[in-house]
């Protein structure tokens, strides 16, 4: 027994080393976000957050479109990751064949595999023009009444880089709620159909419910790469610092922001705007992750056994 | 469960035993300036063929990177579209010799259906669309200067580097000469804030030339060694002494030879004013240290910028540089013996 | 009533239709994109693969030959090195906040690991280059590796969980009942009932950074040359990759559509291997 203890002692001491470097390294990447913005901070105040010129000759910088852009593109994307990923991984976990889910599987992952510089070569040379000529037009066909789709129709837009970004995040979503899906007992299916339900009633009322949580997770995580990515982003969305109701107008994000600058940037105050980018981009992060707690949250009290 | 483990910490044992078996030569590293990437590893890989004794890493991460690393000493040498400033100076500490090494020039490419290279510009109209004052093709400024040409009558969309660049500094330098707009409004820089409603920015040549040839009606500025390799259509621009020329080897050549004494606090040779040159031209530049952090490899850096800015260059024109004018390459030698050995 | 009973019956039945419809199309409409992107890959990029494209060094433009070796190894080192940094803590941390930790600090490590999650990979390089490279005046392949382990915790943490909770309460009681200690329910079975999640987090994880370039740039720097000292600048199968693909020249165009191929199809692999692997294993061990 005392070597049975000593065992779990060492053991545990061993993991909190690990959550240790963990915290240490996601502290110390906010600080040095924090002293690199520093300069910029103190200059341009919450200023940053609400002006639009950023005119890196006259050293002024204002973060509003990219911050817009940002949230607009990473939301849109995560709308419809979420449906198109949940949906396919529910397909293969449940429906699918088996030999037909293992493969469909494989091929999925592998899109998160395509290096984002080819992402963005491929959106810009395929999607863009599928955008500008078919998507596009259709779109603003039927829903032309609304603001989000009118006016003129560019191949570089926020809508390509929404659906780049889906495109890149599903897997993410794919792949850790079919596992989720998969590792559900099979009595409860076999027991809600021995109770007169449709297969896709016994999913969606008592297998879905019980992995919420776990599927959140994929998309905060599917979420997380839509905010953070670059070039892929930066190769589709038009890079044009202002913000538009339209989604077939240009605009630009963050991430993409500091992709383009950052390695040419020379004054001071320049590097340091594009570092309170990240910084920003760091705190737009944690809103959306605690707003979307709060919803799972909301929806896990109303609805099954979570 | 632990296997995966078992198999990386195997193969970085066998890792730790494979280290000693190589043995490098000198090795200079160099980072900056992403246009000089292509000329340099030429340079370099020829300069290595006839010396094995050293090797050259330069790598491509920018032109405000590599004055970033050269400052804090991360590399023997750094490269910039734009020399350092006085700021810059201050800021790394130490006497630094700043001399050119590549020569370039830019195009204006556009896609226009059913109309091919040699559409006429003249400055005006080009600040003109660039500033979003003109933004039709049949505009009439435009359709004076091309009797003969059924311009359409086609929105105008500018296409603009979007990462900061050595390219559109040359290309905002040049605007900023002939437009006192441009001047007043933009100005130049790597990055600037680009005035036009229609403007879209693309990621690196490959970006703008994307966007150009996939949208009609689009106008962009892009590298001569990427117009010439590859097939876009482009403007025969007018120079300061009123001829239209085209960008070429030749016509960037001739801009230069109108400025021989060239430095680092005096280098613009954008509209210049012979009637052969092209007016949309400028130089990248090498930074050294005056005495190197790391001694043992000061008389190899200095034999091989010697070597870069003449011999070097002989290879310049087949991948689409212009090589250094005779005169400037004079002036860098002398520059260069600056360095202490 | 009893007309009105067979429609709704009916439409239950359909709506099943539509839903299992639904999800076949949206994932094979995925896959067929995915296809699609693979194949312009193929297309853009076989011509330039061959034996020396996998063996050489880089050649300059006008200088036949060439290829990208040195950055297949440089790749597979600098992974390879994260890896081994990033699964344990990883994983430790994982199971740390699924079964030890108190429940206000499991939500706190959640929370952070979504949060880093999201940080562009490019400010996760410059925390690299300030711990790693300005300190010490020069670049390292150890310093990408350290950029590219954090990029992969995220990932790891998340689905380590997401696998653990997944182990039904029982198959734990079950072995404590049978009177296993705490650890021994742990190795013996939670973590191997957990084993394909924690598999599928980590081929995304190294499918993750397999295709990243931005964190690299002030980090691994990149090579010209061989280089397996992780202590020095290394070249990189994907920033060899970018710095063609913004090049002028079309056959470096050529190469780089070539190295792409080399990506995807490498972590083919590597999703195959592992998916077979872990198959037969689970089915013999349950």
């Amino acid at each position: 027994m005392p070597a049975r203890g000593l065992g779990r002692h060492a053991f545990m001491s061993i993991v909190k080393a690990a959550v240790a470097v963990f915290c240490l390294v996601l502290l110390g990447l906010f600080l040095v976000l924090l002293v690199g913005s520093w300069p910029s901070l103190r200059h341009f105040g919450l200023r940053f957050l609400w002006t639009s010129r950023w005119d890196p000759v006259a050293n002024v910088f204002g973060g509003l479109p990219f911050i817009y852009g940002t949230v607009v593109s990473s939301l849109i994307a995560l709308l419809l990751a979420a449906w198109v990923g949940i949906l396919s991984a529910l397909f293969l976990a449940e429906f699918a064949p088996r030999q037909l889910s293992g493969l469909l599987g494989i091929l999925i992952e592998l899109l998160a595999a395509v290096p984002s510089v080819v992402f963005g070569l491929w959106g810009l040379f395929v999607l863009a023009p599928v955008v500008q000529n078919v998507i596009g037009p259709a779109l603003q066909a039927v829903f032309g009444f609304l603001p989000f789709f009118q006016g003129v129709i560019y191949g570089v837009n926020m809508l390509t880089a929404s659906l780049i970004l889906t495109l890149m995040i599903v897997p993410t979503v794919m792949s850790i709620s079919r596992d989720l899906v998969a590792g559900v007992p099979g009595r409860y299916r076999e027991a809600t159909l021995a109770l007169g339900s449709t297969r896709w009633e016994a999913v969606r009322y008592v297998v879905l419910p019980m992995v919420k949580p776990g599927v959140f997770g994929a998309c905060m995580l599917a979420l997380g790469r839509a905010l953070g990515e670059t070039i892929a982003t930066t190769m589709v969305i038009g890079n044009r610092p202002s913000i538009s109701a339209s989604l077939f107008a240009p605009g630009y994000t963050i991430a993409s922001a500091i992709a383009n600058e950052f390695t040419e940037a020379t004054s001071n105050l320049y590097i340091s705007a594009l570092i309170e980018l990240g910084l920003l981009l760091l705190v737009i992060s944690i809103l959306i992750n605690a707003a979307g707690r709060l919803f799972l949250a909301r929806i896990s009290r109303e609805g099954g056994p979570a | 469960m632990f296997r995966p483990i078992r198999f990386l910490a195997g193969s970085a044992i066998a890792l730790g035993f494979a280290l000693p078996a190589f043995a490098a030569p000198l090795a200079l590293t160099g980072a900056g300036s992403t246009f000089d990437y292509p000329l340099f590893s030429r340079i370099f890989y020829e300069y290595s063929q006839k010396n094995p004794s050293v090797t050259v890493n330069y790598q491509s991460i920018g032109s405000g990177g590599g004055i970033e690393q050269f400052s804090q000493k991360t590399v023997d040498f750094g490269a910039s579209d734009v020399p350092m400033n006085a700021k810059e100076l201050a800021r790394a500490g130490f006497p630094v010799i700043q001399v050119p090494v590549a020569l370039g020039g830019e195009g204006i490419a556009y896609h226009l259906p059913h109309i091919k290279k040699g559409l006429k510009i003249t400055p005006d109209v080009l600040a003109g669309i660039f500033l979003g004052t003109i933004t039709k093709w049949n505009d009439p400024a435009l359709a004076k200067l091309n009797p003969g040409v059924k311009l359409p009558k086609m929105p105008i969309t500018v296409v603009h580097r979007s990462d900061g660049s050595g390219t559109t500094y040359i290309f905002t330098d040049y605007l900023s000469a002939v437009s006192p707009q441009w001047l007043a409004k933009v100005g130049r820089g790597k990055s600037v804030s680009w005035p036009a409603a229609s403007s879209v920015g693309g990621k690196g040549n490959e970006g703008v030339a994307g966007l150009v040839q996939q949208t009609p009606g689009a106008i962009g500025y892009v590298e001569l060694a990427y117009l010439l390799s590859n097939d876009m259509s482009y403007a025969k621009l007018q120079n300061k002494a009123g001829q239209y020329v085209y960008p070429t080897l030749q016509t960037v050549a001739a801009a230069a030879a109108t400025k021989p004494e060239i430095s680092a606090t005096d280098f613009s040779i954008v509209n210049a004013a012979s009637p052969e040159s092209y007016p949309i031209s400028g130089y990248s530049w090498a930074l050294l240290p005056v005495t190197p952090a790391n001694a043992s490899h000061a008389a190899a850096l200095k034999t091989l910028f010697d070597w870069t800015v003449t011999k070097g260059q002989a290879d310049a024109a087949s991948i689409g540089y212009v090589p250094l004018p005779a005169n400037v390459q004079a002036t860098a030698v002398k520059d260069i013996a600056g360095m202490k050995e | 009533m009893s007309g009105a009973a067979l429609s709704f019956a009916n439409r239950r039945k359909f709506s099943n239709y539509a839903w299992v419809g639904l999800s076949a199309s949206l994932s094979v409409g995925i896959a067929a994109i995915l296809l699609l992107i693979v194949l312009y890959v193929v297309i853009s990029g076989i011509g330039a693969v061959n034996w020396a494209f996998l063996t050489q060094v880089p050649h300059p433009v006008g200088v036949p030959g060439g290829g990208v070796g040195n950055g297949i190894l440089g790749s597979t080192i600098i992974i390879g090195i994260a890896t081994l940094f990033a699964l344990p803590v990883g994983l430790l941390t994982g199971i740390y906040l699924t079964l030890f930790a108190p429940r206000p600090l499991a939500d706190v490590l959640r929370f952070a690991a979504d949060v880093l999650a999201s940080v562009p990979s490019i400010a996760i390089g410059l925390f690299a280059y300030e711990v790693l490279v300005a300190p010490f005046h020069h670049f390292s392949a150890l310093s990408a590796s350290f950029a590219f382990s954090v990029l992969m915790m995220p990932l790891i943490i998340r689905t380590t969980e997401s696998a653990i909770r997944l182990v039904p309460i029982d198959m734990r009681e079950a072995a404590v009942a049978l009177g296993a200690t705490e650890l021994q329910t742990l190795f013996r079975c939670i973590l191997v009932a957990a084993r394909p999640g924690i598999m599928t987090g980590l081929i995304l994880a190294v499918a993750r950074v397999t295709g990243e370039t931005a964190p690299l740039l002030f980090t691994a720097f990149g090579s010209q040359f061989w280089v397996v000292n992780p202590n020095q600048p290394m070249a990189e199968l994907s920033l060899q990759i970018f710095t063609y693909a913004i090049s002028p020249y079309k056959i470096w165009h050529d190469q780089a559509w070539g190295g792409a191929l080399l990506l995807i199809l490498a972590v083919l692999a590597l999703s195959l291997t592992a998916r077979l692997l872990f198959r037969g294993k689970t089915t013999a061990s349950l």
